[in-house]
């Protein structure tokens, strides 16, 4: 039993989080977000420089790490430093096309790593909540064509984006688990249209609408009817990513936490040597703990079989889910007024840390799978 | 034991009720619903409203056209104007400034302020915190300095609650520095207008810019806006925070975001049911009811109390700890509720008329911008740790 990283992604830690305490400060972060800009383009060629792209996918991909403990040590990294550059797709989307692309498919993973195409998954639509199998969007043969029609939310990224990987219904009804595929839609297909917005933490989002979007055979990902289970696949692997992001942002949350409670007096003293907020703060590290042991665990159970993998997807994204609330709110109720402000970065990690419940399925959505899988 | 409203009191709810289903604006009323952001002009038409119907001072004596109105009536209404989704009356001047210019105030002061806060010449504000005075509120260095028939008022308050929009801040100062640090606090009402104050706003965590920063630089206040006598400002502020806080445990707010998400849950799609139908969200749902429904009477007992002349102390810690964590799983849960639909932050919306276009269904928008904004409740008007030390001292005896 060795719990220590490889040298490998030591160095790959290490190179990371200099580049980001160089180039992320929490004031760049923040002037970037009102500019108006989705995110930085050049610290986002900077990543694909360091590796952190190439990082997400196998050698056979075209990339150099791609298991769990890649996908960790890079992404509590950027949640640690609030890091709002689209990694994330390169994992979901990214990861699709490596993992079910054929022929040319493939080549877009090639760029994809080399930070040179943005490829954005979108699987959510207004009914779906955290439901993969729900896909109300259809597609048809029509001749040699398939032709999209629906509409999906919540696309990350999805206005920045080059292509969709866009999940739709060629067979079965609204929930059925058969007869999803995966497409892939270049953004500027008519029929694509993209509204952007910006989430609560600072993310970029977007709605796509699909109105008779006409596609050649050759856009299907993978086997048709199969997506769902190379999504689910694939998603498995995102949620790995957000709760080891999560676990940065905790972490920095935590450091700040601990900080301001030594800096600051009230009644004469620091505020740390109240025993009230003593043994708040050590549960909270305890809690932070849990959170670490549960990502390894899903880390290290992403190649397992899927009853396996997804036991532990479940379980890291609800213990993540209620160590992040916790956090989220006792760092703001430990520094009071200040905690809540915009310009502290304390309020920016807990405004990550309750968006990334809102993703890919919340704390009661996951212990409900969970109890489910196990039963199954 | 009685728990049962009297007929007056019953008859007083229905003429409330009848009352804001006549007058409050549709469109004010939509706002407040779907938790939009409120205009300056909105706060003022609200208030000129009350006003009209002589109801917008609740707690003061009928001579200064006030309500007169006891703990459980004035508890009735809140709990109605919440029910109607009617804004929450500006507590500043009303039931914060009011009740010490009523108890401390000379007779002057009183005929020249009171009516200004009724009529909406002036929006006060609070310049309590400061940042070295939070919990330790005794803390306070903003010094007010005699010199002649003035103060001279030198220092920096914050988290000053929609000072951007007062023209009138109540202080405390420390007029004596040498004092024990309670008994060198003094109670100063100072114009806005007078040059060497600016404000700044703090945007917070939901991204409105609700609390501001007050800065005083060599700021003249004639000696006249005293309130009571010099160095006894921290026995007004006592009273301020031990009275007139019948409504802290916000029982009518949380009742409101209980409808609201019952609402919700029951629209929202969660595999294939109503997410109200989901055993988890539905058990989640079920206990914040559950420690609302004993709120509510915890409350009334306090209030009850209250009318009877028994001035709430430290039970009004109580209310305000568990009332409060009550209201924060509430918001906690409607954000939960919408899913994916929390994640857009829409600022042109909340701050729009009603034509803006949200994205997601109704209530989304405000889901997680309120949810943030409501972490604030555990942290003023004396933190939730303040609060359960003054009940493990008054009440315990620890």
């Amino acid at each position: 039993m060795d719990f220590n990283l490889t040298e490998e992604r030591m160095m790959l830690r290490d190179t990371l989080r200099r580049f980001l305490a160089d180039k992320y400060a929490h004031e760049n972060r923040r002037s970037l977000i009102a500019s108006g800009e989705p995110y930085d383009t050049g610290i986002y060629a900077g990543l694909a420089e360091l590796g952190v792209l190439g990082g997400m996918f196998r050698e056979d991909q075209g990339g150099f790490g791609g298991e769990g403990f890649d996908l960790m040590v890079v992404f509590e990294e950027l949640g640690r430093a609030g890091v709002i550059e689209p990694v994330l797709p390169a994992v979901l989307a990214g990861g699709l096309i490596a993992a079910s692309g054929k022929g040319r498919q493939r080549g877009l993973a090639d760029e994809i790593i080399a930070g040179t195409h943005l490829a954005a998954l979108a699987q959510g639509e207004a009914g779906s909540r955290y439901d993969l199998n729900h896909v109300e969007t259809t597609a048809a043969a029509e001749g040699d064509a398939i032709v999209l029609n629906g509409i999906k939310t919540h696309v990350l990224y999805g206005a920045e984006a080059q292509t969709l990987v866009v999940s739709a219904r060629e067979a079965g009804a609204v929930a059925d688990a058969a007869g999803i595929s995966l497409f892939l839609v270049p953004v500027n297909t008519p029929g694509v249209t993209v509204s952007g917005h910006r989430n609560m933490d600072g993310i970029p989002s977007a709605t796509v609408a699909l109105e008779g979007v006409r596609l050649a055979e050759t856009a299907r990902l993978g086997a048709a009817g199969g997506g769902l289970e190379a999504l689910e696949a694939a998603v498995a692997r995102g949620l790995a990513a957000i709760c080891a992001e999560a676990l940065g942002a905790m972490e920095a949350a935590k450091d700040l936490t601990i900080s301001y409670l030594k800096e600051r007096k009230q009644f004469g003293m620091p505020i740390g040597k109240f025993q009230a907020l003593q043994h708040r703060m050590a549960d909270m590290l305890i809690e932070v703990e849990q959170a670490r042991s549960v990502v390894i665990n899903l880390a290290s159970n992403l190649d397992q079989p899927r009853a396996l993998r997804e036991s532990h997807a479940s379980a890291a994204k609800n213990l993540v889910g209620r160590a992040g609330a916790l956090v989220a709110e006792e760092c703001i109720q430990m520094h009071g007024g200040i905690g809540m402000t915009d310009e502290y970065a304390l309020s920016h990690f807990a405004r990550r840390l309750t968006m990334i419940d809102h993703l890919f399925g919340d704390t009661d959505y996951h212990l409900e799978r969970f109890i489910a899988l196990k039963a199954g | 034991m009685d728990l049962n409203y009297t007929r007056e009191e019953q008859a007083f709810r229905t003429e409330v009720r009848q009352w804001l289903k006549e007058t409050l604006p549709h469109e004010l009323r939509e706002k407040v619903r779907l938790g939009k952001r409120l205009a300056k002009a909105d706060m003022e038409l609200w208030h000129s409203l009350l006003n009209a119907r002589g109801w917008l001072a609740p707690n003061w004596p009928r001579a200064y056209g006030g309500c007169e109105w006891n703990a459980v009536q004035r508890h009735i209404f809140e709990e109605e104007a919440c029910l109607a989704h009617a804004p929450r009356s500006l507590p500043f001047g009303l039931t914060m400034l009011a009740p010490v210019l009523l108890a401390f105030g000379t007779e002057d002061q009183r005929q020249r302020f009171l009516p200004r806060i009724l009529n909406g010449q002036d929006w006060w504000c609070q310049g309590y915190s400061e940042p070295g005075a939070g919990s330790d509120l005794a803390a306070v260095k903003t010094r007010a300095v005699r010199d002649g028939g003035h103060y001279v008022v030198n220092g920096q308050k914050t988290w000053t609650t929609l000072g951007q929009h007062a023209n009138w801040i109540f202080c405390l100062v420390r007029t004596d520095p040498d004092a024990k640090k309670q008994e060198g606090i003094s109670f100063l009402l100072i114009d806005m207008d007078t040059p060497g104050v600016t404000v700044r706003p703090i945007v917070l965590i939901d991204g409105e810019p609700e609390v501001n920063e007050v800065f005083f630089d060599n700021v003249r206040v004639p000696a006249e806006n005293l309130v009571g006598e010099e160095n006894k400002g921290w026995t007004y502020a006592k009273y301020l925070l031990t009275h007139e806080r019948t409504n802290i445990a916000g029982v009518g707010f949380s009742t409101a975001l209980l409808t609201t998400l019952k609402h919700v849950a029951g629209r929202v799609n969660s595999g294939g049911r109503p997410l109200a139908e989901n055993p988890h969200f539905a058990a989640r749902m079920a206990q914040a009811e559950i420690d609302l429904m004993a709120m509510a009477t915890t409350n009334l007992r306090v209030v009850s109390a209250a009318a009877k002349g028994q001035a709430p102390g430290a039970e009004s810690s109580m209310l305000k700890v568990k009332g409060t964590v009550i209201r924060q799983e509430l918001t906690s849960l409607l954000r939960r509720a919408m899913g994916p639909d929390a994640l857009p932050f829409q600022p042109d919306f909340l701050d729009g008329g009603s034509n803006a276009a949200a994205l997601g269904p109704d209530h989304a928008a405000a889901a997680a911008p309120s949810y943030f904004n409501m972490r604030k409740l555990s942290i003023f008007g004396g933190s939730n740790e303040v609060q359960r030390t003054i009940i493990t001292k008054a009440i315990l005896g620890l």
